[in-house]
């Protein structure tokens, strides 16, 4: 094991003003289960779960809520005892409405009922079989717990004829405010360790490296500890202070110079397979102790929140009952924002409830937001320079302006990452990040809806 | 069960939610800072006139472009400060002496023709104060070319003069201008400014390119602030600086201390809306325009060809951006 500066910069990233401070160095707080879970169905990108509990069922912690529903998704589990209130559409951090659980938590357990939470039997990695390992990943419902919640059963278990030369273990948190996955790596760096030799035994032994940027010397000290004894090529790899490095091609091309050609490439294509460090932690929970994902580490932070926090809540948690655990709103809360500052989601209502890749809740105060009108773009080529895809941002933003889908199709919006890095750079607060996403939206549906015609008349 | 109502209004928008907090207008303010050096020179060698001629630029500039707004059932756009720089740089591009009338007319042409018709700023095809100086050239050619000489106050005299390009380019091909001192050459020789002069800006020229000195220091600041980035600058100058070696004559410097040179390879060619987007395609248009402007110098009607280089260029501009777009990063 040693410890290595990334040999590899990329071009384009963007300084934004980072807040980590705030909850820097915070230990994690277990929040108690609140009085009401909602727990959605739709974790992570993909197919939503299928709901097995209907209103009045009572659930025990750790009881399935939702199968397995298609090839991208994962179990959901009740992540606490209590009484099925209802199984209804629920606005998802993101905008949508995907069906949820409501579980109300104080209400006892049914005479009769066994209420001890529902585990899986613990696994010894050493002699458990690829395929055991494999299914216990996808059985305790983990996906990828840095944003978008990938499945990973799937990741782990390449497609024939693709071999896993590196894993990689995403520890960047290049997102402005966030500190969980810091915090979780500083704390927990014996799982993350137990979890990287676990994936490394489930993907036929590649090389190790962990990713993490310069401005979290603990979170690297922790990590050297912790793999300092283990064998093979494994290398800590430390990442200049630049965003969006924890972006899985970039985080590929920063460890090991390696570049995943455009979509629908995949970084296994490239021999890579990029895991999040909480991910990698919720494996080794769910393989040795037979724990299901029930919870995970978010930071609460941001000015207008009286204590900025790590916490460790169970996933349906409400971001209201998130914001009373941290003392409340310190305040007028202009914006809520679901994740970072840079790719979150800002969302209309605190009771929107945390998922598997809530990483973070900010309150930001009106000083903070910042609100305007866009000009004309003034061809100053800040957003082309700060683009880590290297696309050209400001051509595609006037083609989608004047609903020329197609020359931005030509000039490869599709490979676009949605990082915000254009928008936040440019001077004439054009949205360009945004235009890109509706450029990439409509062509998304314009190849479904060609798809679904020649299927059609395939049917003829 | 509906979702429970909630008396919170949380401002939604899609992200980022984080800005760099740049602006147009604080970019704009930039180049005015950048040329108040080069601005105080002026005035320090050409007297009023340069005041008045600068004062009468911007004005000018400012209220065509609310008009022109108005008119346009447009929001009022001179917030932006654009117009105050294209003023500002309009003026320190003509000779301090020029006749005021003509000045409006020139501002009027470069803010209401070279910009406000295209749709304002972002859309114009040319830098506007080159081309509204450019068009004062070609209308206006006694006065455009009438030169005051630096403190002409103290010279009642003579207070005009020829700038040093016109000595410049009677020397062209003369391999060492020195040696094979011909008399005609020797005269054009001796109208060649020494290199403390051409650096401080005493000799005769335009009210704001004269200081080469006042211009780097002006030049500095946009790099330093990042406004503008090396690569067109640095192949602007380089080129006209090893055009000149090859082609002999007066000392290669000279080229690129008279004129316009330095105004325009700093503050006119990297006109973001007019010149191209990526690193390769700024050294190409910089390299063209050294070019341009050298050829002209050498072989064209004008002793100057700075502007009209980059007015080409500008021209060029959105085909150079053609074949230098950026390759995306996993493109083959």
């Amino acid at each position: 094991m040693k410890t290595v500066k990334s040999p590899f910069k990329f071009k384009g990233g963007v300084h934004p003003d980072y807040n980590k401070d705030l909850a820097r160095g915070k230990a994690i707080e277990l929040v108690p289960v609140p009085a009401e879970l909602v727990v959605s169905m739709s974790q992570h990108l993909g197919a939503p779960a299928k709901c097995v509990v209907k209103a009045g069922d009572y659930v025990v912690k750790g009881q399935l809520l939702g199968e397995k529903n298609g090839f991208i998704s994962v179990p959901v589990y009740a992540p606490a005892n209590g009484l099925v209130k209802s199984v209804e559409p629920r606005l998802g951090p993101a905008g949508g409405k995907a069906p949820a659980v409501v579980i109300d938590t104080t209400v006892p357990a049914p005479e009769g009922t066994d209420a001890a939470e529902k585990t899986l039997p613990p696994l010894d990695w050493k002699t458990a079989s690829r395929e055991e390992l494999l299914a216990r990943v996808n059985d305790a419902g983990i996906c990828g717990m840095g944003g978008a919640g990938f499945p990973t059963c799937v990741k782990l278990n390449p497609p024939p004829g693709k071999r896993c030369e590196y894993l990689v273990v995403n520890g960047a948190e290049c997102e402005p405010y966030l500190c969980a996955d810091h915090q979780l790596m500083v704390e927990r760096a014996d799982r993350i360790r137990l979890g990287v030799e676990i994936m490394r035994k489930v993907l036929g032994q590649p090389a190790v490296r962990i990713a993490i940027e310069a401005n979290k010397p603990e979170a690297i000290a922790a990590m050297e500890k912790a793999f300092a004894d283990i064998d093979g090529n494994v290398e800590i790899v430390v990442l200049p202070v630049l965003y969006p490095q924890g972006s899985e091609k970039h985080q590929i091309f920063a460890t090991v110079g390696r570049v995943v050609p455009e979509p629908p490439a995949l970084p296994i294509d490239v021999g890579c397979v990029v895991e999040n460090v909480g991910t990698v932690a919720a494996i080794a929970d769910a393989v040795e102790k037979g724990r299901i994902l029930l919870s995970r580490v978010t930071t609460v932070s941001g000015d207008a929140v009286a204590t900025p926090k790590n916490v460790e809540a169970p996933l349906g948690t409400k971001y209201a009952d998130l914001i009373a655990f941290c003392g409340g709103e310190k305040g007028h809360v202009a914006k809520l924002v679901s994740g970072g500052t840079m790719m979150g989601f800002a969302v209309s209502t605190a009771e929107i409830a945390t998922t598997k890749t809530t990483s973070g809740l900010l309150l930001l105060s009106p000083k903070r937001v910042f609100q305007y009108s866009s000009q004309a773009c003034i061809n100053c080529g800040r957003c082309v320079r700060a683009c880590p895809m290297n696309l050209n941002a400001a051509e595609i933003a006037k083609a989608v302006e004047a609903d020329d889908i197609k020359s931005a199709e030509d000039a490869h919006v599709m490979t676009c990452i949605e990082c915000g890095a254009c928008s936040f750079s440019c001077p004439a607060y054009r949205p360009i990040t945004q235009f890109c996403r509706r450029a990439k939206n409509s062509i998304r549906a314009r190849i479904a809806a060609e798809k679904a015609k020649a299927a059609a008349a395939a049917a003829k | 069960m509906k979702p429970k109502e909630t008396t919170e209004h949380f401002i939604l928008s899609s992200s980022p939610h984080a800005h760099a907090n740049s602006s147009v207008s604080r970019i704009m303010l930039d180049v005015i800072i950048a040329l108040l050096p080069t601005t105080a020179m002026g005035i320090y060698f050409f007297g009023m006139p340069a005041v008045w001629t600068i004062a009468t630029c911007v004005s000018t500039c400012i209220v065509t472009e609310a008009l022109c707004r108005l008119a346009m059932k447009r929001e009022n756009t001179i917030g932006d400060l654009s117009a105050v720089l294209t003023g500002l740089l309009l003026a320190l591009n003509l000779p301090a002496g020029i006749p005021l009338w003509m000045a409006v007319v020139g501002s009027v042409f470069a803010i209401g023709v070279a910009k406000q018709v295209f749709g304002g700023l972002g859309m114009n095809p040319f830098n506007p104060a080159l081309a509204a100086r450019a068009f004062m050239l070609i209308s206006f050619t006694g006065p455009m070319t009438t030169w005051l000489k630096p403190f002409w106050w103290r010279t009642p005299d003579a207070v005009t003069t020829a700038t040093p390009l016109v000595a410049s380019k009677a020397l062209f091909g003369h391999a060492d201008a020195v040696a094979q001192a011909t008399p005609h050459a020797a005269e054009a020789l001796s109208k060649i400014p020494s290199i403390c002069d051409l650096l401080v800006g005493n000799m005769p020229g335009c009210i704001g390119e004269v200081s080469a000195a006042a211009l780097a220091l002006g030049a500095a600041y946009l790099l330093w602030r990042k406004v503008i980035t090396w690569h067109i600058p640095a192949a602007f100058v380089v080129t006209v600086f090893v055009y000149s070696l090859i082609a002999g004559g007066a000392p290669a410097y000279t080229q690129v201390l008279t004129g316009g040179v330095m105004i325009g390879a700093f503050f006119m060619a990297t006109d973001y809306v007019t010149s191209p987007t990526t690193a390769k395609g700024k050294l190409i248009f910089g390299f063209g325009c050294g070019l341009l402007c050298m050829l002209i110098r050498q072989f064209g009607g004008y002793p100057e060809g700075c502007s009209f280089a980059i007015l080409i260029m500008n021209a060029v501009c959105p085909l150079i951006n053609r074949f230098t777009q950026p390759k995306p990063f996993g493109a083959k």
